[in-house]
């Protein structure tokens, strides 16, 4: 699956995703969840400003240096005996590996949770390879994979849109007999996943931090399939974002610190790994190491209005605290970056004609702003990419455009505001009509509406809208008799 | 001391009460007010729609109608567009004289609730509401703004008055400008869980210090059906008011009169500006 993975226009995912009331109560269920867990673990470590601003002050250098950092990382990483490539697209990246495990005669490869190969459609450049047998090992990912590759509605929890009955289901296909026990459930998956470990000949992982001074790869899992990914297939292959570095170990531990927190309301996850091609006399890890440091777009930001997204670690708080996401879930996206960094990253990887609907799905109202460990201006950015769209491609045509401009006018001249003001009661007549209305101290200007024309139809479709006041009764009108009254009391 | 007020242009078109009631409580507690006739909007509406450069002229009227009267503070009913007329220290940045005329602006521009319970000092305006009610917390003037407490601090004092505690009020009532026209699917979804918040409380009535809020909010209530009355704090404040109630925060023992200055995005935007 690549970075989008559905052709179905926006707004005909959001009436799917409307429909869904599973998703997103599990959805509701999830943010309430995490809110509580991610609070009161970042209160335990304390001074949580002060850690945003030096996770931010860490991702905006590497950032800023970032061709040094790559050029370290890789040169420690070969010293090591690691193989670097970089990729500039997807299909080179996937390109690469499936040639990889063709040159190797590879039959059986394990996968741990990797957004970044998602992104390059990893699984199905090797699946072509005849014969060879590919399993993902992180609990969610196998889940969506025996659910013929689903797709994922979040970047930390893939299944977020699934419950128990589902993935029972799901399960019962591949052999499980037992209940819609979770513990159950994953106790069979637990078992099913073991085997396939020991007669893997290649794995396959992610890299939450690549730190440039060891030439290490910095993994953070709680299930344990990624340590057993990287651990026992002689052939190794670790597939990274090529923004997803960090100069030392030092660095390492404060985002390790903060993605756990940030990401699973943890103080740490249970396994935090670093590693490399086994050393001489080592009794475990892989002998042949690959390493695939992934551009397909990044570059556009860099240097650009957007570079901040790059600071991103990948830890879903904001997912977890967007009202829309909320709401319309991974699946309304239709990107597998969803939520608010979605909204900010598909556009810059993939461009407006694909992602340009994401960027106006929001209600700018900061929660993400707010969350974001590395301190990423989520909902500035957002308008940015409204910005970019309206001012510099001119992506609005037609009666919007035209609505915009007049608005824009009208807010900014005050002889059209003045008049527009002491008609707008008498030129809705014919918009309004009297009800008696169940909300009160809402309707001041003797009238309600409720079908309004152009783009405030949008409005009008779901609410009512308080007709304007008389001109007398309005508050400039109000404003100069009271202070003729207060003249005249002198 | 004297006041201009920044009205707004949702009291200018639907909401005079709010309106109304703000200069009626300023007045009470010795605010000299005045309404410069120029000022329309704060221009949120189009620049966060994307029309950015049509967005300045918007401004730049504002800041000069604004500005046009010499007075010691400008006020506004609203955090979300006082938030907006802060931010004019980034947006205006590319225009040497505006900037430093937004400098100004944003130094001595404040939401009526700060201002009247930092600024006045007033902890107990006098008010009177024999009601139930919940506070909705707008998401500007929480998060850009940094605001958390005085609304709350003069809510608790009002005769009365029951405040109950609204569940889920960090998500957004799904306003977000000309998003809820843009998007009616997904602002439909979040009004609606905001109106379920709201009756779960079983208020009698909902009060914001952001008009456009309690405009989605009201407008959902009312085409649902459903019972409720609507006010801005200014209204509440304003409400059967007996000045012998009134208590200052210098004399309030029960009030945290610190005023945050480091809180909230907008604060640390000025300090780069």
């Amino acid at each position: 699956m690549a970075i989008a993975y559905s052709d179905k226009p926006f707004k005909v995912r959001l009436a799917e995703s409307e429909q869904d009331t599973f998703m997103q109560k599990a959805v509701a269920k999830a943010q309430d969840a995490q809110w509580t867990k991610r609070t009161a673990s970042r209160n335990e470590l304390g001074h949580w400003e002060q850690w945003r601003e030096l996770g931010q002050q860490i991702r905006q250098h590497v950032v800023r240096y970032l061709p040094d950092y790559l050029e370290e990382f890789a040169d420690n990483a070969e010293k090591r005996g690691a193989h670097v490539y970089f990729a500039r697209t997807d299909k080179e990246a996937a390109a690469y590996i499936r040639e990889l495990a063709e040159r190797k005669h590879v039959q059986h490869v394990v996968k741990s949770k990797s957004m970044v190969t998602t992104e390059i459609d990893l699984d199905q450049e090797l699946l072509k390879i005849p014969g060879l047998s590919l399993l993902e090992t992180d609990l969610a990912e196998f889940i969506l994979q025996e659910d013929d590759w689903d797709e994922p509605t979040h970047i930390v929890f893939p299944t977020l849109h699934k419950n128990r009955d589902q993935i029972h289901e799901i399960f019962a296909k591949i052999g499980y007999k037992g209940d819609n026990d979770p513990q159950h459930m994953a106790r069979f998956a637990r078992e099913y996943l073991r085997a396939s470990f020991l007669k893997a000949d290649m794995g396959i992982t992610g890299c939450n931090f690549a730190v440039a001074d060891t030439g290490m790869v910095n993994l953070v899992t709680n299930e344990g399939n990624g340590d057993l990914t990287m651990a026992i297939p002689p052939t190794q292959v670790v597939v990274m974002g090529m923004e997803r570095l960090v100069p030392s170990l030092k660095e390492a531990e404060v985002l390790d610190n903060m993605l756990a927190r940030s990401a699973v309301g943890q103080k740490l996850t249970s396994y935090c790994s670093f590693s490399s091609v086994a050393a001489t006399g080592e009794s475990d890890g892989p002998t042949e190491y690959h390493i695939v440091i992934v551009d397909n777009g990044r570059m556009n930001a860099l240097g650009g209005p957007f570079e901040e997204v790059l600071q991103c670690i990948r830890c879903g708080a904001c997912l977890n605290v967007c009202p829309v996401y909320r709401h319309i879930g991974g699946h309304g996206y239709g990107s597998i970056y969803p939520g608010p960094i979605g909204a900010v990253l598909s556009p810059v990887l993939r461009g407006y004609k694909q992602f340009g609907d994401l960027p106006f799905a929001s209600s700018l109202c900061g929660a993400c702003t707010e969350t974001c460990p590395v301190k990423i201006p989520l909902h500035s950015l957002l308008i940015k990419h409204r910005e970019v769209m309206m001012n510099e491609l001119h992506m609005d045509t037609g009666l919007n455009k035209v609505t915009y401009k007049a608005l824009g006018l009208a807010t900014g001249t005050p002889a059209i505001f003045h008049m527009g003001i002491s008609v707008d009661h008498s030129m809705t007549a014919l918009l309004s009509h009297h009800q008696e209305p169940t909300a009160q101290n809402y309707f001041m200007g003797d009238g309600i509406m409720s079908k309004l024309p152009f783009i405030l139809g949008g409005w009008t479709v779901i609410r009512d809208m308080p007709r304007p006041p008389r001109a007398k009764d309005n508050f400039r009108s109000w404003f100069k008799q009271h202070k003729q009254l207060q003249e005249a009391g002198r | 001391m004297k006041v201009v007020i920044f009205s707004t242009c949702v009291v200018d078109l639907v909401f005079p009460n709010v309106g109304k009631a703000m200069v009626e409580v300023l007045e009470r507690f010795g605010c000299d007010t005045e309404l410069p006739s120029r000022q329309i909007c704060c221009s949120q509406i189009t620049n966060n729609s994307g029309y950015v450069r049509e967005s300045q002229k918007v401004m730049r009227n504002e800041v000069d109608s604004l500005l046009s009267i010499d007075a010691d503070y400008i006020v506004g009913p609203a955090g979300s567009c006082v938030n907006m007329l802060k931010e004019y220290v980034v947006r205006l940045r590319d225009d040497p004289v505006y900037l430093e005329k937004a400098k100004v602006l944003a130094a001595k521009t404040y939401e009526f609730s700060q201002f009247l319970y930092y600024v006045l000092g007033v902890s107990n305006a006098g008010a009177e509401l024999d009601a139930t009610a919940t506070y909705h917390r707008s998401c500007h003037m929480t998060r850009l703004l940094g605001e958390r407490h005085s609304p709350y601090a003069l809510l608790a004092r009002v005769k009365g008055l029951k405040l109950l505690p609204l569940p889920n009020l960090e998500n957004c009532c799904g306003f977000g400008g000309m998003f809820s026209m843009k998007e009616p699917e997904i602002s439909k979804q979040m009004v609606d869980e905001k109106v379920d918040s709201v009756l779960a409380t079983n208020a009698q009535v909902l009060i914001s210090c952001d008009p456009a809020c309690l405009m989605n909010i009201g407008g959902r209530f009312n085409r649902r059906g459903e019972k409720i009355t609507i006010m801005h704090l200014a209204e509440v404040l304003n409400h059967n008011v007996d000045m012998s109630r009134v208590t200052y925060v210098k004399d309030d023992p029960l009030t945290l009169a610190e005023w945050p200055h480091d809180a909230g995005m907008t604060a640390e935007l000025i300090k780069e500006a």
